[in-house]
């Protein structure tokens, strides 16, 4: 069985990267960075007896994923796509460049490469999607609804791709890590009660995988906590300064 | 805007606000360096003191990748931040070991060069720094500069043991210790007082691991009263698959009563007298005998939140008599030792400046924050000064200036060396401006 994984320098992939290593899982790492990449599979073929392979790949050059995809030898069995890019809310509200980059990436560039990879599961008959998409996007918010508004994009695509693809024999997941303690997030004030650790979040997306999960919310309290969240009226949550 | 944390190590004092930020690659790295003038790297946070403590922390801990593993030749290379404890777990089921190993597994590779610690085998074995292969080290030019015995040597003797202030310690290469089992074969001894514990020493000195635990409450007759415990690598075939796991952690910090001179001259007493018999052999696991303090996760908040200061000084060997008499004379008035102080002897001093071994006997204790501790450890480090011996910079979060550039005899070379490569003095610790090794 093979792994691949999309953004596999973030925290949350190399996490996964290592969990699926000790499942006995082959991986097919694809990110930008690769130094980066270069010492994970040192390590992971080290550790653990598979065989890792690193691709760069660039989630915003949607013109070349087709071709980077159709080079790729074995098609994977499960497909993880990890990456996404916070950005920065304020400076994106007055410069297109970085509203773009955050829509691009964490939407345009998941929906780009995962078209091709469902074709391909879906004339296979068989494999595993995994989305990992945010809680930002079950409501927007003031403070990051730019990223939050891609990832709304992006978990709706998940269940229409799931709902697609079901009848192929395909499985999606969406996940919804809620705070996870990562680089995205250093010298944020994180509640310790509502964060994640990425080996956490890895170990529950892997069982989440073998147990056909859809929604995987990490924290199970962030199923609540956005559900209070959904269901404040817009005419008091308009008010709010969240 | 970078937001700053409030960071402390091991013994939590000091605490400092910082900006912490960590690295998965060297174009990552240099990138930071851009964005600061002085910066200290950290590993997992297991010196005790503010040795790798300063406003701009660079974490080595996503820098953490084991690179390449030889093991025909036993060797190991690996980045900085890889732990101790992953190390283990990989090493141990191949029939490796580390070569040279505190007293807990949670420290990283990286701060264990920058420490150049030292283990229960340092009279066979010497420091860490003896086992590296090669390193490279990040200097403040931006440059990678690979260095060893051999290449670039004064580079690596500044930076074996050299508190991180050469530069941002990248990856090492370091030699294996072969084992056959996941057990150790220990015998633990009783001395009633020092004069019985320093025979023992030089007794077992061929003894592959020696360390000895000491009341530091005792006095006269009985000042100094321990138990050696020696070690081998046990050489049992090992059927069983190797298990190494955390059995328990200290949740909440204690209040600051909970250790006084009674509880701890219980706890100290009960330690002693459950030895029946004058030497006991037993075979314990690896964990057991390198890692005891290890079960008890955070044992640090036994200190409560005002934290604690551990030292740790050496003395000369022919100073080492009447120097621990006098010094253990000292704590045992204050009544403020700690539970239990551990003594050993060190082996010949290896090739880092400041690196903290030298031969003779090493003590280690912790004490409680409380008011009147330092003027009372400064009058210790006069009595550490006087008979030649100088004070562990890992442990270390108090000691003044002139001590250690008193006491440490290589301090001005090492300087110099710093001088060549971080000439703008970018990389210091609040440690290294406490003691005038980085001068503001």
């Amino acid at each position: 069985m093979t792994a691949l994984l999309f953004g596999a320098t973030s925290d949350i992939a190399i996490a996964l990267a290592k969990c699926l290593a000790k499942n006995k899982y082959n991986l097919q790492l694809a990110g930008r960075d690769m130094e980066v990449m270069t010492g994970l599979k040192s390590n992971i073929e080290i550790q653990q007896q598979v065989r890792v392979s690193i691709y760069e790949f660039d989630a915003e050059k949607f013109d070349g994923h087709a071709a980077w995809y159709d080079q790729l030898l074995p098609k994977p069995d499960i497909v993880i796509l990890v990456f996404g890019y916070l950005g920065n809310h304020q400076k994106a509200l007055e410069d297109w460049k970085e509203s773009k980059r955050i829509l691009d990436t964490n939407y345009v560039g998941a929906v780009s490469i995962l078209n091709i990879v469902a074709n391909d599961f879906a004339n296979r008959k068989q494999g595993v999607i995994v989305g990992i998409s945010s809680v930002a996007g079950n409501r927007g918010r003031m403070s990051n609804y730019l990223y939050g508004s891609a990832k709304a994009g992006l978990t709706a695509y998940l269940s229409g791709l799931r709902n697609r693809l079901y009848h192929s024999g395909v499985h999606v997941l969406t996940v919804m890590p809620g705070f996870v303690r990562t680089q995205m997030t250093e010298g944020l004030k994180l509640p310790p009660l509502v964060t994640a650790e990425p080996d956490q979040v890895a170990q529950k997306i892997v069982n989440a995988i073998a147990g056909k999960r859809n929604t995987l919310y990490v924290l199970p309290i962030w199923r609540l906590i956005m559900l209070v969240i959904r269901n404040i009226p817009e005419f008091i949550f308009k008010k709010l300064k969240l | 805007m970078p937001t700053t944390t409030s960071i402390s190590n091991w013994g939590n004092y000091p605490k400092l606000e910082a900006i912490v930020n960590s690295f998965k690659s060297i174009k990552e790295l240099k990138y930071l360096l851009k964005t600061n003038n002085n910066f200290i790297a950290r590993g997992n946070g297991r010196c005790y003191g503010d040795s790798s403590l300063h406003s701009h922390i660079l974490s080595t801990t996503k820098y953490n990748n084991i690179l390449a593993f030889d093991s025909t030749k036993g060797l190991i290379t690996c980045q900085a931040g890889v732990s101790f404890d992953e190390l283990i777990h990989f090493l141990v089921p191949k029939g490796f070991f580390l070569p040279v190993t505190p007293g807990t597994k949670f420290i990283t590779v990286g701060g264990a060069v920058a420490s150049d610690i030292h283990g229960k085998n340092h009279h066979q074995d010497g420091s860490f720094g003896r086992h590296i292969v090669v390193m490279d080290v990040l200097i403040a030019a931006g440059e990678v500069v690979t260095c060893s015995n051999q290449i670039n040597s004064e580079l690596f003797n500044a930076t074996c043991g050299g508190m991180g202030l050469t530069g941002i310690i990248l990856q090492v290469t370091f030699s294996l210790k072969r084992i056959s089992s996941y057990e150790i074969d220990q015998v633990s001894i009783k001395a009633h007082n020092l004069e019985e514990v320093f025979k023992l020493f030089e007794e077992y000195k061929n003894a592959t691991y020696s360390v000895a635990w000491i009341d530091c409450l005792q006095s006269g007759e009985s000042l100094g009263r321990s138990i050696l415990m020696v070690g081998e690598h046990s050489d049992n075939i090992q059927r069983n698959k190797f298990r190494s796991e955390r059995k328990f952690s200290i949740p909440f910090n204690f209040p600051s009563w909970v250790l006084n001179k009674w509880s701890i001259k219980i706890f100290n007493f009960l330690f002693y007298h459950k030895l029946i018999k004058k030497k006991v052999r037993s075979r314990v696991s690896l964990d057991q005998f390198f890692y005891p303090l290890d079960f008890i996760g955070r044992w640090n908040k036994m200190y409560g939140k005002n934290g604690f200061v551990q030292y740790q000084f050496v003395l000369p060997l022919v100073q080492s008599k009447e120097g621990l008499k006098k010094i253990l004379t000292a704590i045992g008035n204050s009544g403020s030792g700690s539970f239990l102080a551990v003594l050993k002897l060190f082996g010949e001093q290896d090739s880092g400046l400041i690196s903290f071994p030298m031969k003779g006997y090493t003590l280690a204790l912790d004490f409680p924050m409380r008011k009147g501790l330092f003027e009372f450890l400064d009058k210790l480090d006069a009595l550490v000064l006087e008979h030649g011996g100088r004070i562990y910079l890992t442990k270390d979060a108090r000691m003044k200036k002139e001590i250690f550039w008193d006491s440490y005899q290589r301090a001005k070379e090492f300087e110099k060396v710093v001088l060549h490569y971080n000439p703008n003095l970018n990389f210091r610790s609040s440690q290294s401006d406490r003691l005038a090794i980085t001068k503001l």
